[in-house]
């Protein structure tokens, strides 16, 4: 880069107008894209579960024949999975990654902006799509069972392109573009659990890709690598289902692990207690991840040594995840906290979280396994991990970095309203499923036995709070965004204890930060 | 205190909640296991169940107990260590002895719930020892049951007995209508004709598919094992006490996932051989005559239960995948176009050659001659000749 150049770059400000949004390679407007991206698809998927809780809400069928039924169940799944979780998390990678490591912009902006716009295409394909196979589509009921099943494999591959693309941009991001001085060891814990996340997303979408290549040749092709009458193994889908499956649950959970490591130390006014060993411990995480798979698939009939490997390395992530929570729980010990809204989230999600480690270490016993497996205690298993755990986690980064984005504090008493209406009721929501569960429940039922009938009442109510509690999440950001009031103008540490380089810049961000490299000591 | 009398009172206090919040409506009805709300697996009636139970109380038990330590550290730490108590915020961290320590006392506890998963899961997949046989197919959306052998058992005898199971037709007529289910007794768990089993006998299922993958699932058993087109999984209950158990398919396998409940009567070993003994001299079965009258009777029995899933009760189809039937013009057509149709499947259709010449002759002559159709009636003899 000439001199010239960078000149320029300290000069011109945002672009006007719809191309500004289009063309982009600015790593903040990329970042705010994917936010918003997965915001309306957050709101689309929660619009799907409304319905699902809607008709579960009595016995009999209410509102949705059942097909219609499986339909809002795979197209929440899938969603809240490939359309609100992830692309929410690179959002945040793309905002935070270049400020927290003093580097300009992304190393790969063009590819940046290609990675975003494919979402919209990919999200617009699987609403034409629309299977009602269950996210996870297990063959043969998707290669053989089901009508066009085209459009759902593009919508797969063009998803998997966006994720490969942006992990390839944030490794080299990372590991190219750091300011001088800081070392691998004094990246901030954000940038390495996405580090490493982006490791495992370029491991495994391209699995990912193969399960839908070989669905689709199964299904227009004539091939049968999941059709028993052809000598192919309907099995076989779901190891590979799951060996992309598996690592990707970790993909939604480590950066949320980076970024409550960010948000904890903050309000406890207190450094994070073990940086190296939860450094180690992601990678721990991040190793288990592979060797995992098949606990999803218990009942499928494997050896009984396949069944104890499973059972075993399953056990075994509990070790790592523990270490992290007590890391946690060390740096609010003897810290002087404050309960603004990100810390509140924060909290949260290591009781529910660590609510849901439980559920899923019991769950990988496999003998009480075979009794939970398929059931409403696995619903509500995953739910504790993705919803008070991702997502939660993304809330509270909204909230922690929100004032550093547009320069205003959003509105703390909302914001508390937001956390407790949020928190009551996806435990209203979540929680009786373990019990549905138990007595035998199982998952993806259209209509249900009348046991079911009080649980599944409490549920739906739950429910229906909690996604009417998010659209004051909406107005929150929208009123911190458009705030012209003097009196919430953020400073450009923010918060009293927040330490980072993305601190030590003004607020708003300005379009371009740290053409120059700080220097780390 | 025991887990037993701690989830007596914690049934007084949930149901108490629950009619609070939902209305006493629902409190009466007649649950299919356990009574109302529950909080834990229903009673075991096999000895596999038991160690599930087991199993789950003892992982339960340790995570409860780890929960009281961290979040009992943290919530202390919460109340006792805020900025605005005054607190000044200690500066101690990372200390490899801390951390170190908190990877072997968790590992610890893992080997200590490993071992005893380890027995039971061992004991769980020993099939072997069985004393007899049933195999069981996944269907679309019911159970076919066949006795396969039975060594020290009535089954000895030559012969199989072999039939299908549909849930009960008003269930799911009342699902789908959306009618009053608030009163229906084993509502979507009740079938047309359960599987008998003897009880105290060691008794081997075999799992397979004919389609998609289903999962066989009884909760008071322990046992769930999917069916897998092109596997047989194998898996085994040796029930303890008499009784009707119920449960339903375990994984999703289309549209009518929620509708292919299962019902195990587990009966005394002399009930279950007189049982077995009637059922193989076809006693049970109905006799089919060949007048249209009774074909016609038969048929709008079966069309009931196998078709009306798809082509609806009155004929009149669903979108574009079922076609109407009512006013069909192959229906209406000639006989042998109809016959192959039903006999061999096409597409969507599935074939139902495992139905008997009697039964096919039944159901389409009633197709034939429903809903304003006018066509000849076919006779058993007539399938026989198209198979």
């Amino acid at each position: 880069m000439n001199s010239e150049t960078t000149h320029d770059d300290h000069h011109h400000g945002a672009p006007k107008g719809l191309t500004r949004w289009l063309f982009t390679t600015n790593h903040k407007d990329i970042g705010s894209l994917y936010l918003w991206f997965s915001f309306i698809m957050l709101l689309l998927g929660g619009t799907y579960a409304m319905g699902i809780r809607a008709e579960l809400m009595q016995p009999g069928i209410q509102y949705f024949d059942p097909e219609t039924f499986n339909m809002l169940t795979t197209m929440h799944g899938l969603i809240m999975v490939f359309g609100a979780i992830m692309p929410a998390f690179v959002g945040l990678a793309n905002w935070l990654i270049p400020m927290m490591i003093g580097a300009p912009d992304m190393a790969l902006p063009r590819m940046n902006n290609w990675s975003f716009w494919i979402l919209p295409v990919a999200a617009t394909m699987l609403l034409i799509a629309s299977p009602a196979f269950g996210w996870t589509f297990y063959a043969p009921l998707s290669t053989e069972y089901s009508g066009g099943i085209a459009f759902f494999v593009f919508a797969v591959h063009l998803l998997g392109f966006s994720s490969i693309m942006g992990s390839i941009n944030i490794i080299a991001t990372i590991l190219n573009m750091r300011a001088p001085g800081m070392t691998l060891m004094k990246m901030p814990l954000f940038v390495w659990t996405w580090l490493i996340t982006a490791f495992l997303l370029i491991a495994v979408m391209p699995v990912l890709a193969g399960a839908v290549t070989m669905m689709l040749t199964d299904h227009y092709f004539g091939t049968a690598f999941f059709k028993a009458a052809g000598g192919g193994d309907p099995v076989l889908f779901q190891h590979v289902f799951w060996f992309f499956g598996h690592p990707e649950v970790y993909i939604m959970i480590l950066p949320a692990f980076g970024i409550v490591s960010h948000i904890i130390p903050t309000f406890s006014r207190k450094k994070l207690f073990g940086y190296t060993s939860m450094v180690y411990a992601t990678a721990s995480i991040a190793f288990l991840s592979f060797i995992v798979w098949a606990h999803h698939m218990f009942t499928v009939g494997m050896p009984v040594a396949g069944e104890l490997f499973f059972m075993y390395a399953t056990m075994l992530i509990a070790v790592p995840t523990g270490v992290k929570v007590f890391n946690w729980v060390s740096t609010m010990w003897r810290g002087a906290m404050t309960f603004e809204t990100p810390m509140l989230f924060s909290i949260a999600f290591v009781f529910l979280f660590t609510l849901g480690g439980f559920s899923g270490l019991m769950l990988a016993i496999t003998t009480a396994d075979f009794q939970y497996h398929d059931t409403y205690f696995v619903v509500a298993h995953f739910h504790y991990v993705l919803v008070t755990g991702s997502l939660f986690t993304i809330i509270a980064a909204a909230y922690y970095w929100l004032p550093k984005w547009t320069g205003n504090m959003y509105n703390e008493g909302l914001g508390k309203w937001h956390f407790w209406l949020s928190t009551i009721s996806v435990n209203v929501t979540f929680f009786p499923m373990h019990f549905t569960g138990l007595a035998g429940m199982p998952r993806r039922y259209a209509d249900y036995p009348l046991q079911f009938a009080d649980f599944n009442f409490i549920s739906s109510i739950g429910a229906f709070v909690f996604g009417l509690s998010q659209l004051l999440f909406l107005y929150i950001v929208i009123a911190c965004i458009r705030s012209k009031k003097a009196e919430d103008k953020a400073t450009d540490q923010v918060w009293e204890g927040a330490e980072g380089l993305e601190w030590e810049i003004p607020s708003p961000a300005p379009y371009h930060t740290f053409a120059t490299p700080p220097e780390i000591k | 205190m025991s887990f037993k009398s701690l989830k007596t009172i914690k049934d007084k206090l949930g149901l108490t909640a629950l009619l609070v919040f939902s209305g006493s409506a629902l409190a009466d009805v007649d649950p299919y296991v356990g009574n109302g709300a529950t909080y834990d697996f229903p009673d075991p009636v096999t000895p596999l169940a038991r160690t599930a139970l087991n199993q789950h109380h003892e992982s339960f038990w340790i995570c409860v107990a780890i929960a009281v330590v961290v979040f009992g550290v943290m919530i202390y730490s919460l109340f006792a260590h805020r900025k605005s108590r005054g607190v000044t915020p200690a500066t101690f961290h990372e200390s490899t002895t801390v951390e170190v320590l908190w990877t072997i006392v968790p590992f610890v506890i893992l080997a200590v719930m490993g071992a005893s998963a380890t027995k039971s899961l061992i004991e769980y997949e020993d099939t072997s020892g069985s004393e007899m046989t049933i195999k069981v197919t996944g269907k679309q959306w019911y159970w076919v049951y066949e006795y396969v052998d039975g060594k020290n058992t009535p089954l000895s005898k030559k012969g199989k007995v072999r039939f299908e199971s549909h849930i009960n037709a008003d269930h799911k007529k009342a699902s789908l209508n959306n009618l009053d289910v608030t009163k229906i007794k084993n509502y979507l768990v009740d079938v047309d004709k359960p599987l008998v089993i003897p009880i105290k006998t060691r008794i081997r299922f075999l799992l397979k598919s004919d389609d998609v993958i289903h999962s066989w699932w009884v909760p008071k058993f322990g046992v769930k094992k999917d069916s897998i087109p092109g596997y047989v999984n194998s898996t085994w209950a040796y029930v303890e006490k008499e009784g009707t158990y119920r449960g339903q398919c375990a994984e999703l396998c289309g549209t009518y996932h929620a509708y292919m409940p299962i019902v195990v009567k587990a009966v005394s070993q002399a009930e279950y051989g007189k049982w077995y003994t009637a059922q193989k001299s076809g006693a049970g079965k109905v006799k089919i005559g060949t007048s249209k009258a009774a074909l016609m009777k038969a048929g709008e029995k079966i069309y009931a239960t196998k078709c009306a899933a798809c082509h609806q009760a009155e004929g009149q189809g669903l979108g574009k995948t079922f076609p109407a039937l009512k006013g069909n013009a192959m229906v209406n057509g000639p006989a042998l176009e109809h016959i192959t149709m039903v006999l061999k499947g096409k597409g969507a259709m599935p074939k139902f050659d495992d139905m008997s010449d009697a039964e096919l002759a039944a159901v389409i002559t009633y197709e034939r001659n429903s809903w304003g159709n006018k066509a000849s009636v076919v006779k058993p003899a007539d399938v026989k000749k198209a198979r």
